[in-house]
C-alpha cells in the first residue's frame, strides 16, 4: 500500500511540477520551488484502518490543486511527503524528524490516535515548523503532550472533538429512551479509557450529575480474553446500557460473552471499536442496534473548500475509487489537506512565521465543518462538530450509520430514531 | 454461585490457551524451537478459514475440514525450506528467522486483507448457551472450544506415545544424533512437527476468529498466554500445556473477580511463582 500510494503521489507531483514549469513562463513568473507538506499517519499496524484513505485523499488534493497555488504573488507547485508511522510513536518521531530535518518541509501534518499525533506535533514544536493535525481527542493531544492550558503551545495545532463533547453526545443519544439508568462502564487501562472513565474530567462525574448510576468494575488491560467478571457485575446491578472505549476485538469477545451469558442491554454505546463499518459487519446480526459517537458522514451538509465535492460525493467517490464502504476518517483526512492549504494559500510568505500567522488567523469550512483556531477549549485546538448515532443492518448484510440525535450539533440532520435493543 | 462461574469461564478460557500452547509446545519438545510467528501464525489460519467460508459457503467448523490441511502442508514446507536450515547448536538463528516470519506475514495480511477488523460468522452458535442449575449460563462456543482443546491434546499423546511417528519424534528430541544413525531422516521428521503444530494453530485460528475480531496486527498480543502456558505446565509436556492453560485461564478469571485490574497481572504472577518455585514447570517432560 505505501510503496503503492508513494508511487501515486510521486507521478502527481511530477505532473504538477511540469505543469507548473511549462505554465510558468506564461504567467511571467520564474519557476518557484515547491511547498513541501510533510504528512504522517499509520498505514500499517493495529491502527492502519485510520490511514485506509489517504492514498486515496492526497490523489484527489493534488488533482484540485492541479499546478499549484498561489502564496504571495507566486504560483508555487505543491509535495505532498507522505510517511507511515506503523502505529508506533517511536516510528512517527522518527518520520517526523526526517520531514522536517531532511525534506524540510514547510508545513507538516498527522493524524489518528495521539500515538501517531503527540510525536509528530513534539517534533514540530522543538523544531519550529508549523504543525497541524486531526483525529485525535483534544484531551489526549493536549495534556498528553504536558500542555499547560495558560500557555499552549507555539507551533502545534489541532482540530477535533474533545471528551466532553463524546459525554454530551451520548446522553443526548439516551435522553429519550426508557431505560432504567442504570449504567455499565468499560475502561480498559489505556489513554482512551482512563481518560473516559476519570473521576473528575470523564464520563463518572456527568453520569452523576444526569441521574444515571454507573457500575464500573475498574480500568482492564486491553485484549483481555475474558470478561466474565464486567458481565456478572452488570448483570447483578440490572444494567441495561452499557458504555466505554473499547478496540474492536476486545468489544467483540465482550458482546459475544455477554450473549453467551445471557446479558441483554437495551443500549449498547461504545467508543472507538464500533468506528469502522467493517468492525460492524464483522459482528453479523449482533452489530444491529450498536450505537457509537459519529464525527461524520456522508450525510453532514459540509462540501469541500478545495474541490467543491460534498460530503456525499467525497464518500462515494472514495467507495468507487476503492470498492470499499465510506469511513469517518475519510472527511477528516480530506480536512487536513483543506485547511493546511488554506492556510498556505492565506501566508503571506512561504515562512514559518507567516505561516503560523495564517493558522492562527485560520476561519474555514471544511467537509467537516467549521474549523476556527481562537475559540476552543485551550490556545491550540479547534472543536470540530460530534453527534451521536446507530448502526442499522440492511437485509443485505451491510450496515448504514445513522445519526438519531443532533442535540450537541444541530445543523447536522438526524436520519432516524434510536431503536432498543431487547 | 458467583466464584463457580468465574472458575468455569476460567477453565473453559483456558482451553484457549491451551490450543494457543499445544502448538508451540510440541514444536519446542521435538526440534528446541521457539516459534515467535506461532500467534501470527493463528491470525493466518484465521485469515485462511475466512477465505474458505467465503469462498466455500462452509460454516466456521467445516471450515477446519480444509483449513487444518492446508496449515499442515503449510508447516511443512515451511520447515522443510526455512526452519531446518536454521536450527543447530545456537538457540538464535530460528528465533529470528520465525521473528521475522511474523513481520512478513502480519505486513502480507494487510497487505492483502486491510486492516479491517473481520470476524469468522458461526450464526446463533456464536451466542448459543447452555443454563445450568443455580442461573449458570455457559456458552456452547466456549464449551465446544474447551471439549476441542482436550481432544487435541489426547490426539497428540496418543500419536507421541502409542505410534511409530511419535517414536520417531520422541527419537530425535532426545538425541538427533543417535536418531539419525537409525536411519530418522530428521528433516523430514522435523517437518512433520511442523505440520502438526500449524494444524492444531489451525483449530487455534478457527476458534479464535468466532470468538472474537481480528485484524493482522492481532498475533504478538495472545502468543504471551500460549507461552505462559507452556512454561506452567511444563516444556514439552502436552497434558502439562493443558493444565498450564486451564491454571492461567482460572488464575485470570480470579484476579478479574477481585478486580478487573488484575485479570492480566494474575496471570503473570501465577506465570512467575511457577517459574520461581518449579522453573521445570508443573509437569517436566519425562525422559527416556
Amino acid at each position: 500500500m505505501n510503496t503503492n500510494n508513494q508511487r501515486i503521489t510521486r507521478r502527481s507531483v511530477m505532473a504538477a511540477g511540469w505543469a507548473s514549469t511549462l505554465a510558468a513562463p506564461a504567467l511571467g513568473q520564474g519557476a518557484n520551488r515547491p511547498i513541501r507538506i510533510g504528512h504522517v499517519s499509520p498505514r500499517t499496524g493495529p491502527l492502519a484502518a485510520f490511514g485506509e484513505a489517504d492514498a486515496f485523499v492526497q490523489e484527489g488534493i493534488l488533482r484540485a490543486i492541479g499546478q499549484g497555488i498561489r502564496v504571495g504573488n507566486r504560483i508555487h507547485p505543491v509535495q505532498i511527503l507522505s510517511r507511515d508511522s506503523q502505529s508506533n510513536p517511536s516510528r512517527a518521531a522518527e518520520v517526523a524528524a526526517e520531514l522536517i530535518l531532511r525534506d524540510r518541509v514547510d508545513l507538516i501534518t498527522a493524524a489518528a490516535a495521539p500515538d501517531t499525533v503527540n510525536p509528530v506535533s513534539d517534533q514540530a514544536e522543538v523544531n519550529e515548523v508549523p504543525c497541524i493535525t486531526t483525529n485525535c481527542p483534544w484531551q489526549p493531544y493536549f495534556f498528553g503532550r504536558r500542555g499547560d492550558p495558560q500557555r499552549g503551545f507555539e507551533w502545534t495545532w489541532h482540530f477535533f472533538w474533545g471528551l466532553e463533547d463524546v459525554i454530551d453526545a451520548f446522553l443526548a443519544l439516551w435522553s429519550g429512551a426508557e431505560t432504567n439508568k442504570v449504567v455499565g462502564g468499560l475502561f480498559p487501562n489505556d489513554a482512551d479509557g482512563n481518560a473516559w472513565g476519570d473521576s473528575r474530567l470523564g464520563l463518572p462525574p456527568a453520569l452523576a450529575r444526569n441521574g444515571y448510576r454507573l457500575i464500573d468494575t475498574g480500568r482492564f488491560q486491553p485484549f483481555s480474553n475474558d470478561f466474565t467478571a464486567q458481565i456478572s457485575a452488570f448483570k447483578a446491578a440490572n444494567v441495561q446500557i452499557v458504555t466505554g472505549n473499547l478496540t474492536p476485538p476486545d468489544f467483540a469477545t465482550f458482546w459475544t460473552q455477554a450473549g453467551q451469558q445471557g446479558f441483554r442491554p437495551k443500549i449498547v454505546t461504545i467508543g472507538k471499536a464500533l468506528l469502522f463499518p467493517s468492525a460492524v459487519a464483522a459482528l453479523g446480526e449482533r452489530g444491529h442496534g450498536l450505537s457509537t459517537e459519529i464525527w461524520w458522514t456522508p450525510s453532514h451538509p459540509f462540501r469541500s473548500g478545495l474541490t467543491g465535492q460534498t460530503a456525499r460525493e467525497l464518500a462515494a467517490a472514495y467507495t468507487q475509487a476503492t470498492g470499499r464502504p465510506w469511513t469517518q476518517p475519510v472527511g477528516y483526512q480530506h480536512a487536513l489537506f483543506e485547511v493546511a492549504i488554506d492556510v498556505l494559500k492565506r501566508a503571506e510568505r512561504l515562512e514559518p512565521r507567516a505561516i503560523l500567522d495564517a493558522i492562527r488567523r485560520t476561519d474555514y469550512r471544511s467537509i467537516i465543518g467549521p474549523v476556527r483556531w481562537g475559540s476552543g477549549p485551550v490556545k491550540n485546538v479547534a472543536k470540530t462538530l460530534l453527534v451521536a448515532g446507530q448502526w442499522k443492518r440492511r437485509p443485505n448484510g451491510a450496515f448504514d450509520l445513522v445519526v438519531t440525535t443532533n442535540a450537541t450539533a444541530p445543523e447536522i440532520p438526524v436520519g432516524g430514531q434510536l431503536e432498543l435493543l431487547d | 454461585m458467583d466464584w463457580v462461574n468465574t472458575i468455569l469461564q476460567g477453565v473453559l478460557l483456558g482451553g484457549l490457551y491451551a490450543l494457543f500452547a499445544a502448538g508451540l509446545s510440541l514444536i519446542f519438545g521435538v526440534m528446541r524451537l521457539v516459534n515467535v510467528a506461532h500467534g501470527d501464525l493463528i491470525v493466518l489460519a484465521a485469515y485462511l478459514a475466512l477465505v474458505v467460508t467465503g469462498t466455500l459457503g462452509l460454516d466456521p467448523l467445516a471450515a477446519l475440514a480444509v483449513v487444518v490441511p492446508l496449515m499442515a502442508l503449510l508447516g511443512y514446507l515451511l520447515q522443510r525450506l526455512l526452519l531446518n536450515r536454521t536450527l543447530g547448536d545456537d538457540l538464535l538463528p530460528p528465533l529470528l528467522v520465525t521473528f521475522g516470519l511474523s513481520v512478513i506475514i502480519q505486513n502480507a495480511l494487510l497487505e492483502i486483507f486491510s486492516a479491517d477488523s473481520r470476524r469468522l460468522q458461526a450464526g446463533p452458535l456464536e451466542v448459543a448457551s447452555l443454563t445450568l442449575p443455580g442461573g449458570l449460563a455457559v456458552g456452547v462456543l466456549p464449551l465446544l472450544q474447551f471439549f476441542l482443546a482436550v481432544l487435541v491434546i489426547a490426539g497428540l499423546q496418543l500419536l507421541f506415545y502409542r505410534t511409530p511417528l511419535g517414536r520417531a519424534f520422541r527419537a530425535t528430541s532426545d538425541d538427533p544424533a543417535v536418531a539419525r544413525l537409525m536411519g530418522l531422516d530428521n528433516r523430514h521428521v522435523f517437518a512433520l512437527a511442523m505440520a502438526l503444530s500449524l494444524a492444531v494453530v489451525a483449530v487455534a485460528g478457527v476458534l479464535l476468529a468466532v470468538r472474537s475480531n481480528f485484524d493482522p496486527a492481532i498475533g504478538p498480543a495472545r502468543l504471551i498466554f500460549g507461552f505462559e502456558a507452556v512454561i506452567i505446565g511444563g516444556l514439552g509436556s502436552l497434558w502439562g500445556t493443558l493444565v498450564g492453560g486451564v491454571l492461567l485461564g482460572v488464575a485470570q478469571s480470579v484476579g478479574a473477580k477481585l478486580d478487573p485490574g488484575w485479570q492480566i497481572l494474575a496471570g503473570h504472577l501465577l506465570f512467575l511463582l511457577v517459574l520461581a518455585i518449579r522453573p521445570e514447570g508443573l509437569f517436566p517432560k519425562v525422559r527416556g
